[in-house]
């Protein structure tokens, strides 16, 4: 099945490698990534795919934790500088070498116009050059997770960029397409072949990698389908080696056929938020006031909400509940705390009647319906869940492109949203999802303005605090804190599910991030 | 026959702007293709800013009329998805979306015409018996299921045939196409059968009532009268009369094959303009959606236009009546 074209073997044999025969991936995703270029998109297919083509400074290994990849030391001087002591004897797939002037370039291209890392880049005064192989890294305030944001900037070539007119990345507004969309020279262990947007798009090894690759694979092929049903028909057909995502009720299906399942729970957070700021619901038929003002009652659906059965019924057992707003792969959080309160619909009603709603009130809900794994489903089964206590609930599900602009306009009462932290850190969630909302970018995605101050300055004081046992007891706090206000009702981390063939050997990132270099595949007899 | 062709041409404008101003008038209701560029994490600021960098917070029409002035060009910008020119993505994704439709409609006329003749003239028989069966399948089935069906059965069990894709694709200039290698076949064959079904059993069924139709009328007895041969008057007096109607709904057919090709192309992850439109609904990519639907309005139009010209040239008592009007 595996037809290799004859010239591609002469290619990747030529460099004198000891292989019998070029070893083809074929990988299948959901979506296409968008673009080659590395900064034009902060999401994490486009970040993971060009990840194999482009490194950062520092990575994240295999179990997440940092380690070096351009960068081989980084130090903290003062508490607002880093000095990074760059790779020496690293070259671009073009065979210019890498040097500081690169690592100030790339900044310099990130946080300009077009490109979508600002995020990034934003904490960051200044980056100086202070060797060929050596920069300094200025912050505007102490930040301590510094490292944990640059592992997924990749580091492009100045010289490259300015001869190919990439010196920002593509800008949609002005109307002129850019070369560092579709192609590419980055110093990762695989470089860009051949680019068809959404067709196909071809890596091959890079032989001059700097790195030891781990895995054997010397070319990949990426073509993304976007049917559920045929992409796992490519896999069970063996028209493709990896697929993901692995739609969940074909897992079984997948299985029996005799293939791998991956499955590893994701950093994404799937949790609930209430309205705690208008004094009237917009959408309920309490009037005059705001239900969810009152603890007792975001307890009540806190307790009314039956996770487990969302566990094994809806979400088929791919999820793992919780009661934390971070997974267990997130810096922060804290294990003895992962408890959710006890399903006990006899006690939420009690709470609901102490609150003054012994019958319980209509309420409407908003709910997308394409952007997480099941999640109309899992909105039903909290809305029938919370019939049991009374509360009837106007479920309104929609396609994530109507969803999103208006929960961010918070025309919203009560709705479903999950958070991945970037960083890896809980202070991302902190400062995002439970701070009080200002108009800074602070509390951005707090769409129902929970506000508890003690948390918004244990949230600063994080932002900041170097040592990392205090820093943890600050973190500790916070969510002690949001957990008792019930600022959201955190539900479960979906699980993250990956196919291969049974002759693929990878390892899953929480991330959901796929590196190459570590995939390798058993020649299976022709 | 001038004035008949610019009352059509003046129509046809009409057609246009309505379309591209319904088209417009959706978009505002689509979803915000802010959220989607900047992601969840960008700042209130900088959507605002890019919110007027897109002209997006222009008032309705003089972003209509700029929509309009633009799409007369063929220019509908970047695609916000991509970040490529919507003309160029269009040109490359046309090729094989014609292709498919093409390949769907020559099997379609090329088995449904004959089963429709054979099933008219053997009424009654087991084999056309089970040919209107068969089409009645054909017509009720749902284009996805088909082609799921077919995946299965043919990429999954058999594992005859890819379950996906164009495969291997030569390149003359702007032009691509799967036809000229086994490979390029292999991939075209399944996504052909499922697009041409309903058509083939559409035609089939409109060929054999029509068939039935003409070989009642009164010129066929007189035919056989004249002691014609079976051949010639199945074939030379009858399947010609039955014909102008096939063309005409062929004709149409074709715009609706080009419609029906955004489900087969999702199914088979067929990089055509449907599978292009798809993925731009679900980025509330404007741009994109915007060129789709005026390129398929324009074929859809010009489509008719031609038809009706046909009409002209084929059925001669229209150009009759028209000059027994003019005495």
């Amino acid at each position: 099945m595996k037809a290799l074209a004859p010239w591609l073997l002469a290619a990747t044999l030529s460099l004198a490698a000891p292989l019998s025969e070029a070893i083809t991936l074929r990988v299948a995703n959901q979506g296409d990534v968008q673009s080659m270029d590395p900064h034009s998109l902060n999401e994490s297919l486009q970040l993971s795919f060009t990840g194999n083509v482009y490194e950062s400074l520092v990575e994240r290994g295999k179990d997440m934790g940092l380690t070096p990849a351009l960068a081989t030391k980084w130090t903290q001087t003062s508490p607002t500088v880093w000095r990074f002591d760059l790779r020496p004897n690293v070259k671009f797939h073009d065979g210019t070498p890498f040097t500081a002037d690169d690592v100030v370039f790339t900044f310099k291209r990130a946080a300009g116009e077009g490109s979508d890392m600002k995020g990034y880049t934003n904490p960051i005064k200044e980056v100086r050059k202070v060797g060929d192989l050596a920069v300094e890294i200025e912050t505007t305030a102490p930040y301590p997770i510094l490292p944990d944001t640059l592992t997924t900037l990749g580091m492009m070539s100045k010289k490259w960029c300015e001869e190919n007119k990439a010196e920002r990345p593509v800008d949609r507004r002005k109307g002129i397409e850019n070369t560092a969309s579709f192609k590419s020279n980055g110093t990762g262990p695989f470089r860009l072949k051949e680019r068809q947007p959404s067709v196909r798009t071809v890596l091959v090894k890079n032989f001059n990698w700097w790195g030891k690759s781990e895995g054997n694979i010397d070319e990949v092929v990426f073509t993304p389908i976007g049917n559920d049903a045929t992409r796992v028909a490519a896999l069970l057909s063996g028209e493709v080696d990896v697929m993901e995502p692995v739609p969940l009720q074909d897992v079984e299906r997948i299985k029996a056929a005799g293939l791998n399942v991956l499955q590893g729970p994701e950093l994404r957070t799937i949790f609930l938020g209430m309205d705690q700021k208008r004094d009237e619901l917009q959408f309920s038929s309490v009037k005059g006031k705001n239900p969810f003002k009152d603890v007792r009652v975001r307890r009540a659906f806190y307790q009314a909400i039956d996770e487990e059965t969302i566990k094994s019924r809806v979400m088929r057992g791919a999820a793992s509940p919780t009661g934390e707003m971070v997974g267990a792969a997130v810096r922060g959080f804290q294990p003895d705390m992962n408890k959710r309160p006890a399903y006990d619909p006899d006690t939420a009603k009690k709470l609901l009647a102490e609150a003054g709603y012994p019958n319980g009130f209509e309420v409407g809900m908003n709910c997308p319906n394409d952007r997480y794994v099941n999640d109309a489903a899992i909105c039903q089964a909290v809305a029938a869940n919370l019939a049991r206590i009374g509360v009837k609930v106007n479920l309104m599900t929609e396609t994530k492109v109507t969803y999103f602009p208006k929960i961010l306009r918070r025309d919203t009462s009560f709705y479903l949203l999950g958070w991945t932290p970037i960083t890896v850190d809980s202070h991302d969630v902190l400062s995002s999802i439970m701070a009080t909302p200002t108009d800074k970018g602070q509390g951005q995605f707090n769409l129902g303005a929970y506000s508890n101050a003690k948390v918004d300055e244990l949230t600063l004081k994080v932002q900041s605090e170097t040592d990392q046992k205090k820093r943890n007891e600050m973190i500790r706090e916070a969510f002690r804190i949001h957990q008792e206000d019930v600022g959201h009702i955190p539900l479960h981390q979906q699980a993250l599910a990956w196919a291969t063939a049974k002759s693929v050997q990878l390892t899953q990132l929480p991330n959901n991030y796929m590196y190459f270099k570590w995939i390798t595949q058993k020649s299976s007899p022709k | 026959m001038l004035a008949f062709v610019l009352r059509r041409l003046v129509q046809a404008v009409l057609v246009m702007l309505t379309v591209a101003f319904i088209a417009f008038m959706l978009f505002q209701y689509v979803g915000d293709p802010v959220t989607n560029i900047l992601g969840q994490d960008a700042t209130p600021e900088q959507r605002r800013q890019l919110r007027s960098d897109l002209g997006l917070d222009s008032p309705f029409p003089v972003q209509f009329a700029r929509f309009v002035g633009n799409a007369v060009r063929g220019e509908f910008g970047l695609s916000l998805r991509q970040g490529r020119k919507v003309s160029s993505l269009i040109a490359e994704r046309l090729p094989a979306t014609l292709e498919l439709t093409l390949l769907a409609a020559v099997l379609a006329l090329a088995i449904g015409i004959p089963m429709g003749v054979y099933s008219a003239l053997k009424r009654g028989t087991f084999a056309s018996q089970a040919m209107m069966t068969a089409s009645l399948i054909g017509v009720s089935l749902p284009t996805f299921l088909i082609g799921i069906l077919l995946i299965l059965v043919f990429a999954v069990t058999l594992k005859w045939l890819p379950s996906f894709g164009r495969g291997e694709v030569e390149a003359f200039g702007p032009w691509t196409t799967g036809m000229t290698s086994v490979d390029g076949w292999r991939h075209l064959i399944l996504p052909a059968i499922t697009l041409a079904v309903f058509q083939l059993t559409l035609i089939m069924r409109l060929v054999r009532s029509e068939m039935l139709e003409v070989l009642r009328a009164d010129y066929i007895k007189f035919a056989r009268a004249r002691g014609l041969s079976d051949r010639a008057v199945y074939f030379r007096h009858a399947l010609k009369n039955t014909l102008v109607p096939v063309m005409t709904i062929t004709g149409l057919q074709i715009g609706g094959l080009i419609a029906f090709a955004i489900i087969t192309e999702t199914v088979f992850q067929w990089p055509g303009m449907g599978l292009l439109f798809i993925q731009a609904v679900q980025f509330a990519d404007i741009p994109v959606m915007a060129a789709y639907l005026c390129l398929i309005a324009l074929i859809f139009v010009i489509i008719n236009l031609v038809v009706d010209l046909l009409y002209f040239a084929v059925d001669p008592r229209l150009r009759v009546e028209r000059t027994s009007l003019a005495h």
